[in-house]
């Protein structure tokens, strides 16, 4: 009681908050300003992020200056190809998969946990299994496919610029839809069985019972799942690094690995940091959106 | 009517089931061609059960000995790393749970939403002022360094976890030790935190998988051989050219047999863990 009512929260969160603080608060703020210092003249201005998106060079290219039909496109572009496909089919995937697996699948448990193992390993690790499941020698996919006689997609995915993106956007489906099932699951469980049961009853179709009593009330779960996905999108490095680090040709480049190579490639430092503050913007609305939810 | 009903739930539970199948197949692959010869697996394919006399360890012997690629060495950095960087976030993220959950201050909303923001942020943007900052303080390409970074790091989203977990602790039984006279780290240590074990079990599961599965701190900050993570190991197996998909994939079972055990241990804290974020409270 001795403790005034200011002192003990300090207690408490000294500790933490000064780890925090250097590590983590100190480095966000000082990384928006190297963004905007200028090497050359020592001076700040925004050079650095002019470098940045206007460079055509494959390993640094954020937009393209044109659009072939295949890629590169510019890393930033590829990391927008990948929120728009990945994004979909995973909510998709999921909420299809969750149904089932509540309503109608036997043995629901296990397959959730098969599903489930894409988020357990390391994004890394998933990054070579990715190139392994596209690989024309030992890989899954070219091997059905040359059976299928396909000859476009008999080959190395990874290893050609019109399918290197789309193999690597493929593979992410496989190692984070796991999430999406596990949210969706968890958010089943707060629908009462009675809803379902009194559906069937009344003689409902299983799209119907789907698209009329069960997506509507998991509202709130797609949600959380689109904004924690276009997130991990934005932020993907690991997968891509593993896999084809961005190649070939740069057609698999995507802003966090850009700003890695202006970091340890090219060793310029403040364009590295000008990449971030750009990936950190671009991300900001959905960052802005989960700190609205989560602080109820 | 109804026996077509019985036909349809009969196809999709067969779908699922071949999905999921799809599903653990690289799983399959990556174990097979980790056993076989190469040879093997390209005149025979690797979809077979394997024939037993052929069946080899060597490439896992390769990956973690070969000075070349020293798994064995990145093995163990990766579990000194990410021990000691559960251990110190979690108790100051317990003690920062603690204070968000039970105490009131003014500043409450406002910091809150702050360790909500950090849990969000892009990695890429910490490490550039980072790296001068270790590299003045002669701790760039440490462990300790690594420690360091990973533990503030987690502290922010392991806060929020905790909070949730603390949540759901009756106020009453804290009010109650308050009337007693117990000053507030006593119910922290006693009240507290015996309640929240099963809480602090799954922050500690999914911050050290965490830790353990990360690249990129690790390919800023770590660069000589003998402190690099097995993260960073596993992927110089993939030659420039020419793949050695034995060693790759041995490689790959080793990096990931850590978080895979825990996943088995720990499944429910695991799952629920993830589930956390979809459901509110």
């Amino acid at each position: 009681m001795a403790l005034s009512r200011g002192l003990r929260p300090a207690l408490f969160l000294s500790f933490p908050l000064s780890l925090i603080a250097v590590f983590v608060l100190y480095p966000m703020v000082a990384t928006v300003f190297y963004s905007f210092y200028d090497k050359e003249t020592g001076s700040f201005s925004l050079n650095n992020y002019i470098d940045v998106l206007l460079s055509a060079h494959p390993l640094y290219m954020l937009v393209a200056q044109s659009f072939g039909p295949t890629p590169p496109w510019g890393a930033l572009i590829h990391n927008l190809v990948w929120v728009a496909l990945h994004v979909p089919l995973v909510t998709l995937l999921g909420l299809v998969l969750a149904f089932l697996l509540k309503y109608y699948v036997k043995g629901s448990t296990l397959v959730k946990a098969i599903l489930f193992l894409g988020i357990v390993i390391p994004p890394a690790v998933g990054g070579l299994i990715i190139r392994f499941m596209f690989d024309n020698v030992v890989g899954v996919a070219p091997t059905v496919f040359s059976y299928l006689g396909v000859e476009e997609l008999s080959k190395t995915w990874t290893a050609y610029p019109q399918t290197a993106l789309f193999a690597l956007i493929l593979g992410s489906v496989w190692i984070w839809s796991g999430f999406a099932v596990t949210i969706f699951s968890a958010a089943l469980e707060s629908i009462p069985k009675s809803h379902v049961e009194a559906a069937k009853v009344f003689g409902a179709s299983m799209w119907h019972i789907f698209s009329r009593v069960i997506v509507p009330q998991l509202k709130p779960a797609v949600i959380i799942v689109v904004v924690m996905t276009v997130l991990w999108d934005m932020k993907i490095f690991d997968i891509v690094y593993a896999s084809t680090g961005g190649g070939p040709g740069g057609s698999t480049n995507v802003l966090a690995l850009v700003m890695y190579t202006y970091f340890a490639r090219a060793l310029d430092f403040y364009k590295s940091a000008a990449v971030a503050v750009l990936l950190t913007l671009i991300a900001a609305p959905f960052i802005a959106l989960v700190v609205r939810w989560l602080r109820e | 009517m109804k026996r077509r009903y019985l036909i349809r739930v009969v196809a999709l539970n067969i779908a699922v089931w071949a999905l999921a199948l799809v599903w653990a197949l690289p799983f399959v692959g990556i174990l097979m061609i980790s056993v076989m010869p190469y040879q093997e697996v390209i005149t025979k394919g690797w979809l077979r059960i394997p024939s037993l006399d052929t069946l080899t360890l060597k490439n896992y012997i390769e990956a973690l000995t070969n000075p070349l690629y020293d798994l064995a060495t990145g093995f163990r950095n990766s579990v000194v790393v990410a021990t000691v960087s559960t251990l110190i976030p979690l108790f100051a993220a317990a003690l920062a749970a603690y204070a968000f959950a039970n105490l009131d201050f003014r500043l409450k909303p406002l910091l809150f939403a702050l360790i909500i923001a950090l849990m969000m942020i892009p990695q890429q943007l910490i490490v550039v002022p980072l790296f001068f900052l270790y590299r003045s303080l002669g701790i760039y390409d440490t462990l300790q360094g690594m420690i360091l970074l990973h533990s503030a790091w987690g502290i922010a989203w392991a806060t929020f976890f905790l909070r949730n977990y603390l949540k759901f602790i009756p106020r009453s039984l804290i009010e109650a030790a308050r009337v007693d006279g117990a000053s507030d780290f006593k119910i922290f240590r006693r009240v507290v935190m015996p309640l929240a074990v099963p809480g602090l079990i799954a922050a500690a599961v999914l911050q050290f998988t965490w830790v353990w599965n990360d690249l990129f701190y690790a390919l800023v900050f770590l660069v000589s051989r003998e402190n690099q993570l097995v993260t960073q190991k596993v992927v110089t197996l993939k030659g420039e050219f020419h793949v050695d998909w034995g060693l790759l994939a041995a490689g790959s079972v080793i990096t990931m047999s850590m978080p895979l055990i825990l996943y088995v241990v720990f499944n429910k804290y695991f799952m629920k863990g993830v589930a956390g974020w979809g459901v509110k409270r």
